[in-house]
């Protein structure tokens, strides 16, 4: 059975006249243990995602259908009481800017010692003592001293690190890493998705990894959902994707890109824009910026279908 | 040829802090003796990571700050000694277009104010001629002309920082710095507007400086690259010896850092310990060599010197110097 099964998850904002629909039946799996980049651009639905995988919905917005299944039990049908043990013990997650995810007036040794001390029995002194081992594992140097210090006091690099030290202090078998290294130097930022590997490596945890970058999803994940205007289009195992994208979105997302060491004099950039949540055309929402659309793609939003094994595809044109 | 725009051994610092006297508690070099030069109609990249100081040398060399010490050259005339009308006319010729295509856009001015702003102010042309230009402008970075009655905010990133570079190119410049102008786009947009900046500085016959942290982006746009860390310029040369034959540890670092979106290549990562060092105390000697796997005893006592070699390729380095 798999770690984390979300089934049909539809969550929507109230507007004039429908609804706006920041996710619209997303459905992915999960294993333990396993990697699944979620990759798509700002307002794609992907930290939302993310977000009602925690049950941590905005106030304003309702999740409007779908299933949440985390080793074998409904998430959103749980009672809140339930679902707070459940959260930062065995479901755990980061954020891209670990400044507004940390206490500014407490030391970083003692807010790691805070989250184990909600979710197990353990004294104060025992827990400094593991928060101290947390911070060696994350790779800080000198970690006892660095345990008194505040978040401003540490640089970007290390927040981020002090922020994964707190996500794993509960062993989670779920980590949600949301844009990680999104605001960290290109150096620093490897050094971190080092580290993730590391950990689930070490721990067996498995990990959904949100980024807008599809080096690092070829170089982290086993499995990749591609996501565009809150539906995923493309999900495939790492390889196959990268050898056989088939999604005209997946593909044009990928010859966009500029590579390293693959000079071109010219990128095919993707005309137009995402379109806004509340003016998404009927129908498949890529079909006005998409070469290959046909009439027919105005008249329903593409199911996700098989076209290789394990490989599904939300376009009637491939 | 007499270079466009000619920076030598340029300082910048900064005070940090106030004592109770009001006096500086500390200073910070963000910029330490950098001699930097740009042919006309060339693009110089120019890449480091947060704080290393490439924003404060761009601005150096559109004199938007003034450097401590050193000079800055355009067309041969030295920026320092101008004031008033002289700067002013020089001025038209250089522009900037920022990262935040949000936070560098007046709010409150409609985009035909936004972009005709510097015609105003230089009193190009009357009101008729002006209106003509700013939709000229806003074709040429493929903006309807009906956008010019619009305000910023009805606008996607990707368009604002259309209108940011049109507003940059209304006096025609000879000299642009952009900086990290694609950082904030999301991948779509972003190859959409570096094809712009590649037919305008073609069609334009535009010199550029291109900031930013990201390779990938500089190996696309620059015909050179330098390599900045901690204020001081690593490595420099062509596009094709800086990417394909790097000789510093640092731009070898940097490199193997970007991520390649190929499964099937594992990265082969040189790590680097540590974190870049606070430019108010910088280390003695190359200020790499506490980051740097290679480093020798020389590295900790003497800073090393750029120096130039074969094609123009410099690199800053004792234990790996170009060849």
């Amino acid at each position: 059975m798999a770690l984390l099964s979300v089934e049909h998850l539809t969550m929507e904002f109230p507007n004039d006249g429908a609804p706006a629909r920041a996710i619209d039946d997303v459905s992915f799996e999960l294993e333990r243990g396993q990697v699944l980049g979620l990759v798509g651009e700002s307002g794609c639905g992907k930290s939302m995602t993310a977000l009602c995988v925690m049950r941590l919905v905005p106030t304003s917005g309702r999740i409007a259908g779908g299933r949440v299944v985390f080793d074998g039990r409904d998430l959103l049908a749980l009672p809140e009481r339930e679902i707070r043990t459940l959260r930062g013990a065995r479901i755990a997650m980061i954020f891209q800017e670990p400044m507004t995810a940390l206490n500014p007036v407490l030391t970083a040794g003692y807010q790691i010692a805070e989250a184990l001390r909600i979710h197990e029995p353990i004294s104060r002194r025992d827990a400094w003592g593991r928060a101290v081992e947390l911070l060696a594992e994350v790779g800080i140097p000198e970690p006892a001293t660095r345990a008194h210090d505040y978040p401003h006091q540490l640089s970007g690099g290390m927040r981020q690190r002090v922020m994964i030290a707190m996500a794993i202090a509960c062993k989670p078998d779920l980590l949600i890493a949301d844009e990680p290294t999104t605001a960290l130097d290109v150096t620093i930022q490897a050094e971190i998705l080092d580290l993730l590997r590391r950990l689930r490596d070490t721990r067996g945890m498995a990990l959904v990894l949100i980024t807008h970058d599809l080096g690092i999803v070829a170089e982290q994940a086993d499995r990749v959902a591609i996501m565009y205007a809150g539906r995923i289009v493309e999900q495939a195992p790492t390889r196959e994707l990268f050898a056989n994208p088939l999604h005209p979105y997946t593909r044009a997302l990928l010859r966009s890109m500029p590579s390293l060491g693959a000079h071109r004099d010219r990128l095919e950039a993707i005309p137009g824009n995402v379109p806004d949540i509340t003016r998404r055309p009927s129908g498949c929402s890529f079909r006005d910026r998409c070469a290959l659309a046909t009439a027919d793609c105005a008249t329903a939003p593409p199911a996700l279908v098989p076209k290789a094994p394990a490989h599904t595809v939300a376009c009637i044109n491939v | 040829m007499t270079p466009l725009v000619e920076a030598t051994n340029v300082t910048k610092t900064f005070p940090v802090g106030r004592n109770v006297l009001g006096r500086p508690r500390a200073w910070v070099r963000a910029v330490t003796d950098v001699s930097i030069t740009l042919q006309p109609g060339e693009t110089l990249g120019l890449v480091g990571e947060s704080g290393c100081g490439k924003s404060t040398l761009g601005r150096l060399l559109l004199r938007l700050i003034e450097p401590t010490s050193g000079d800055v050259r355009f067309e041969g005339r030295s920026l320092l000694g101008l004031r008033g009308r002289e700067l002013r006319g020089l001025r038209r010729r250089m522009q900037i277009v920022f990262q935040d295509p949000y936070g560098s856009l007046n709010p409150r001015m409609r985009v035909e104010a936004i972009v005709g702003e510097g015609l105003l102010i230089h009193k190009m042309g009357n009101r008729a001629e002006r209106r003509a230009k700013v939709r000229e402008l806003l074709d040429l970075v493929g903006l309807p002309p009906e956008a010019a009655a619009r305000y910023p905010h009805e606008f996607s990133g990707g368009q604002r920082q259309r209108i940011g570079i049109a507003r940059a190119l209304a006096l025609g410049p000879s000299f642009v710095v952009a900086d990290e102008a694609v950082s904030a786009l999301d991948v779509s947009i972003q190859a959409q507007i570096l094809n712009l900046l590649q037919d305008l500085r073609r069609r334009l016959a535009l010199t550029m400086l291109f900031v930013s942290h990201d390779l990938r982006v500089v190996e696309h746009l620059a015909d050179r690259v330098a390599i900045m860390y901690l204020g001081r310029i690593v490595e420099e040369g062509a596009r094709a010896a800086v990417y394909g034959n790097a000789r510093h540890p640092y731009t070898r670092a940097l490199l193997s850092a970007v991520p390649v979106p190929d499964p099937t290549r594992k990265a082969e990562r040189q790590h680097l310990p540590g974190e870049p060092p606070s430019p108010v105390a910088p280390p003695p000697g190359c200020a790499f060599h506490p980051r740097c796997p290679f480093a020798i005893d020389r590295c900790r006592t003497e800073v090393p010197e750029l120096l130039a070699g074969r094609g123009g390729h410099a690199v800053a380095c004792h234990v790996f110097p170009v060849e």
